[in-house]
């Protein structure tokens, strides 16, 4: 029996879907030009993610196995819509600076994983642990994404309309490229690299 | 004129991959070899075509007059699968000669948010039914120009020395930036277009 919490710590660190596993990299990229950006993505996942690991959880005894991926879809799909039309409503900003990406949740690969991989086969608590676990790590990683693009290419970060660093900010040049796309491929890539090195100085340890 | 507008925009300026990060995970996936990045481009222009027009009529004939606009999501995801799946039937049937070549590519597509991405876009920004086609074969055709080009580089540097912990992936999304602000340059092609 696996113990809820290890499942949610192991979604964060060690399974963490964008820095471990390379899945939704489409909007971990796309909306982190700014650390507040990533929170609300991130937001909407955990949201999307748990509800639907806890349907999936709870028909998988009912679904045949053929017939399963539609469904998963369209659970998906009814989560999203709601995340979609709440969003549209109380955070309308938000919802206009995120655009597409919000509909886009439904082909998000992390989702679709997670319920293919965890769900479809654990009980409903372990289904929520790993929802919530899997979506914490997903929008952790975007909160450092978009704070790393946001600091280096604007200076400073702005969180809820307050500048962090006061009003001066980091007081250098921004370096603009970090905000537009070629900036959000480099990080991501270099922040992979560095979580592949700490994993194996990690592993040498151990083993000395 | 504004056609040209939306095909120069769609392939080079606004291109899928590198500007707009749609279709990153097929992007990274067969870019290792030219002939699989070929073959799944051919699959993503041919799908991302039928199924922008198919959006399209469903969302303007079915959807807005019954005041159902919320179920955008939930209908084109399904519509898309199902084509996908209807498609890949007919060719079964009709072609298996191109069946073969772009089999294996079709199921993964589903999940390819390029697909979703550019029907949804077409629908916000109230394009015409031609003009949405256009926008489907300029971004579909922007896709296939990235990837097989990022192909092509990989089966370059896979004898090149790269840092272990930057190998494979890391190393990929790296590249990309590169060729990303290589693409930058056809924003001022752009401006001196139109």
């Amino acid at each position: 029996m696996k113990n809820p919490l290890q499942v949610v710590i192991n979604g964060i660190v060690r399974e963490n879907p964008v820095l471990h596993m390379a899945l939704g990299l489409c909007p971990a990229l796309a909306v982190t030009t700014a650390a507040e950006n990533g929170f609300w993505m991130g937001l909407a996942v955990i949201f999307v993610l748990t509800c639907s690991n806890i349907i999936v959880s709870l028909i998988r005894n009912v679904v045949p196995s053929k017939v399963r991926i539609p469904c998963f879809i369209v659970i998906i799909a009814t989560f999203v819509t709601i995340v979609d039309l709440v969003m549209h409503a109380y955070v309308p900003e938000m919802y206009s600076i995120l655009g597409i990406f919000i509909p886009l949740i439904v082909v998000n690969c992390v989702i679709m994983a997670r319920a293919e991989s965890f769900a479809s086969r654990n009980s409903v608590f372990l289904a929520i642990a790993d929802g919530i676990g899997s979506g914490t790590g997903f929008m952790l990683a975007l909160i450092a994404l978009g704070a790393i693009r946001e600091l280096l290419g604007t200076g400073n970060i702005v969180v809820n309309g307050v500048p962090l660093l006061g009003a001066a900010g980091l007081g250098f040049e921004p370096a603009v490229v970090m905000i537009l796309p070629p900036g959000a491929f480099i990080t991501l890539g270099l922040m992979i690299g560095l979580v592949n090195v700490l994993q194996s100085r990690a592993k040498q340890r151990r083993v000395a | 004129m504004n056609f040209v507008a939306i095909l120069i925009g769609g392939i080079l300026v606004n291109n899928l991959v590198f500007s707009r990060f749609l279709g990153l995970c097929p992007f990274v996936g067969v870019s290792k070899r030219v002939e699989t990045a070929t073959g799944m481009s051919m699959a993503v222009v041919f799908v991302m075509v039928v199924a922008s027009a198919v959006t399209w009529v469903i969302h303007h004939a079915i959807l807005v007059p019954l005041g159902l606009g919320y179920l955008q999501t939930v209908a084109f995801i399904l519509v898309i699968a199902s084509l996908v799946q209807f498609v890949e039937m007919v060719m079964m049937k009709i072609s298996p000669g191109l069946y073969q070549a772009l089999g294996i590519y079709l199921p993964l597509i589903t999940t390819n948010c390029a697909v979703l991405g550019v029907a949804i876009l077409a629908i916000r920004t109230n394009y015409t039914f031609v003009e949405t086609v256009v926008s489907a074969i300029a971004g579909s055709a922007g896709f296939g120009l990235a990837v097989i080009l990022f192909a092509g580089i990989r089966e370059r540097w896979e004898i090149t020395p790269i840092p272990k912990a930057l190998e494979g992936f890391p190393a990929a999304l790296i590249g990309t930036g590169l060729m990303s602000l290589a693409f930058f340059g056809f924003q001022g092609l752009f401006k001196a277009l139109f």
